[in-house]
C-alpha cells in the first residue's frame, strides 16, 4: 500500500485531475464507511448491549478463569492436532513418494479421501459413531484432514526441487533415503514452511469445531456465559470479547507465516527452489 | 444399504439442502469477492484499506465463530431471517475473502506492460479490463477458485450443526430412528464426495480448456 502512485495493469499513474477525483472518492467513501460503523455502534447502544449488567460477568474471577480455561483447551487441541497432523503428513507424503505401487496407491487413496471430506463430518463420525471423547475426536479429525493436506504440501515441495539435484545425488551413489533426507526434504521443507504454517492457521481456526461436539473450548466457555440469564444474556458482549482474541491468535500465526516466507526468500539455502507464498496450497483434489 | 433405500427422501432432502446452500453461498462469495478484489486493487486509498481489513479479518475468523455470531447475534438487533439465509450470509462472506485473494493474485499475474500497451492503444478502462486484463487473470484463477468453492461446499456442513436442513444434519434423525450409525455416516460421506468431486471435475475441465499451459 505505497503512498506514491505507480502504474498497475489496471490503472495508469494518476494525473492532477485524477488525483483530485480520487481524493474526493476517498473522502466520500471514508464518510460512508464511518457512517456505517457509527450506525452499527448506535444499534449496539440502542439494543442495550453496553449496559453495565451485561458486562459485569467479565469482572468476576470465576468467569475469567472459565474463559482462560476455554482458551487453554483450544490451545491444547491445537497443539495436539498440529503435532499429529505434521507427523501424519510426513508419513502420508512418504507413502505417496514411495517406489512401491501398493504403498503409493494406499497413501493416495487416503489423502484424496480425507481431503475431499468435510472435516466436521469426520469429527462427528469419530465422536458419534465411534463414541470417542470430544478432545480425541476433535484432534483425530483435525489431524486426519490437515495431515492429508500437509502430505500434499510436502509432496509439492519435494517436486519443486529441481530434478537435477536428485539426479546428481543418485549419480553420486546415494540411496533413495539418502537423497530424500540429505538433498530433497531439507529444501522442500524450507520452501514449503510458509504454506505449512498457513495450514496450521486452518487447524487453529478449525479447533472451534470442538464447540459443536461439546468440547469445552473457548467458544463453549463463551456460550456458557452468553446464555446466563442473571447477566441479561450478554451475547453480544461475549462475541465482542471472544472474537478479537480468536482473530488475533490466527492473525499472529498468519503474520508469522508471512514473515517466514520473506525470510526464507532471502535465505541462500532456498536458492534452488521457489518459496511458497504464505497461504494454504490450493491444488484441486484428483490432480497431480 | 437399507439405510439409504429406506430413507432416500431424507437423504435427498439433506443433499439438496447442502447443494442449495453451496450454490447460493458460492454466488454471494463470487460477487462479494469480486467487489472486494476491485476494492483491493483500486487507486483510492480508503477502498484499499476497506478491502484489506475485510479480507484480513474474515480470513482469520474461525467459521464456527462467524456462524455463532451471525446465527445468534444478528437476531439481537431485531434482524430475524430464516436460518438458511443466515447460513448463506455467513458462508458467503467468509468465502468471499478467499475468492478476493485468489482474484487479486490472478490480476497481479498480468504484467503491467499489458495494461500500458492497452492504454497506449487508446483503450478505455472498461476495454482494458474486459479485453486485456480479466481474460488473462481468469486463466490463472481457475484452480484456486475451484478449491475455494470445494472448501465452501465442505464448510456448509457447519451450517447443519446450527440446525439448517443439510446433509450432515440427517444423522440425528437417523440415529434416533435406530439405524446403524456407521452406515448412516457412510452415505453422508458419499453425498459430500459426490458434491466435492463434481466441483473438482468441473474445474479440472475448465482448467484443461482455458487454463495456462504449464
Amino acid at each position: 500500500m505505497s503512498r506514491t502512485p505507480h502504474a498497475s495493469a489496471l490503472y495508469d499513474v494518476p494525473g492532477p485531475q485524477a488525483r483530485r477525483r480520487h481524493l474526493l472518492y476517498g473522502v466520500v467513501s471514508t464518510v460512508v464507511i464511518l457512517g456505517l460503523a457509527a450506525w452499527i455502534l448506535y444499534l449496539l447502544f440502542d439494543t442495550e448491549q453496553f449496559t453495565a449488567v451485561k458486562w459485569r460477568p467479565f469482572l468476576y474471577e470465576g468467569i475469567q478463569e472459565l474463559l482462560l480455561e476455554g482458551l487453554g483447551n483450544t490451545l491444547k487441541a491445537f497443539a495436539l492436532a498440529a503435532v499429529l497432523s505434521l507427523a501424519l503428513g510426513a508419513l502420508l507424503a512418504t507413502g505417496r513418494l514411495s517406489d512401491h505401487r501398493p504403498v503409493r496407491w494406499t497413501a493416495t487413496l487416503l489423502v484424496e479421501f480425507f481431503r475431499a471430506m468435510p472435516v466436521l463430518v469426520m469429527i462427528f463420525f469419530i465422536f458419534v459413531a465411534l463414541k470417542v471423547q470430544p478432545l480425541p475426536a476433535l484432534v483425530a479429525g483435525l489431524a486426519l484432514y490437515n495431515g492429508s493436506v500437509l502430505a500434499e504440501v510436502f509432496r509439492t515441495g519435494v517436486h519443486a526441487v529441481p530434478r537435477g539435484q536428485g539426479e546428481a545425488a543418485y549419480a553420486l551413489g546415494m540411496r533413495k533415503t539418502q537423497v530424500m533426507t540429505w538433498v530433497l526434504v531439507p529444501q522442500a521443507v524450507r520452501a514449503m514452511l510458509p504454506a505449512i504454517i498457513s495450514q496450521l492457521v486452518v487447524a487453529l481456526k478449525d479447533t472451534s469445531l470442538g464447540y459443536l461436539i461439546t468440547y469445552e473450548e473457548f467458544l463453549h466457555a463463551g456460550k456458557l456465559i452468553a446464555s446466563n440469564l442473571d447477566y441479561d444474556l450478554p451475547f453480544i458482549p461475549v462475541v465482542l470479547v471472544i472474537s478479537p482474541i480468536y482473530i488475533g491468535m490466527c492473525m499472529l500465526l498468519s503474520w508469522f507465516a508471512t514473515w517466514v516466507a520473506r525470510r526464507e526468500r532471502r535465505d541462500p539455502r532456498t536458492k534452488g527452489v521457489d518459496v511458497a507464498p504464505a497461504a494454504p496450497v490450493t491444488t484441486l483434489p484428483g490432480r497431480e | 444399504m437399507d439405510v439409504l433405500t429406506e430413507n432416500f427422501s431424507l437423504y435427498g432432502e439433506g443433499f439438496l439442502g447442502t447443494l442449495e446452500l453451496t450454490v447460493y453461498a458460492s454466488a454471494l462469495a463470487l460477487v462479494l469477492g469480486f467487489v472486494m478484489a476491485a476494492f483491493r486493487v483500486a487507486p483510492v486509498g480508503s477502498f484499499r484499506v476497506f478491502g484489506t481489513v475485510w479480507v484480513t479479518i474474515l480470513r482469520n475468523t474461525p467459521l464456527t465463530l462467524l456462524f455463532f455470531a451471525v446465527m445468534l447475534g444478528l437476531p439481537r438487533f431485531g434482524l430475524v431471517l430464516p436460518f438458511e439465509l443466515f447460513a448463506v450470509l455467513a458462508l458467503g462472506c467468509y468465502t468471499s475473502a478467499f475468492i478476493c485473494e485468489a482474484l487479486r493474485s490472478g490480476i497481479n499475474t498480468v504484467p503491467v506492460g499489458q495494461g500500458e500497451a492497452a492504454r497506449s492503444l487508446g483503450m478505455s478502462f472498461t476495454q482494458t479490463l474486459g479485453t486485456v486484463v480479466l481474460p488473462q487473470a481468469f486463466r490463472s484463477v481457475i484452480p484456486p477458485i475451484g478449491s475455494t468453492l470445494i472448501a465452501l461446499a465442505k464448510n456448509s456442513a457447519i451450517a447443519g450443526a446450527f440446525s439448517v436442513t443439510e446433509l450432515l444434519g440427517t444423522y440425528k434423525t437417523l440415529s434416533e430412528l435406530g439405524y446403524n450409525i456407521i452406515w448412516t455416516f457412510v452415505w453422508i460421506a458419499v453425498g459430500y464426495l459426490i458434491i466435492t468431486l463434481s466441483i473438482s471435475a468441473v474445474f479440472n475441465v475448465m482448467e484443461k480448456r482455458w487454463g495456462v499451459a504449464r
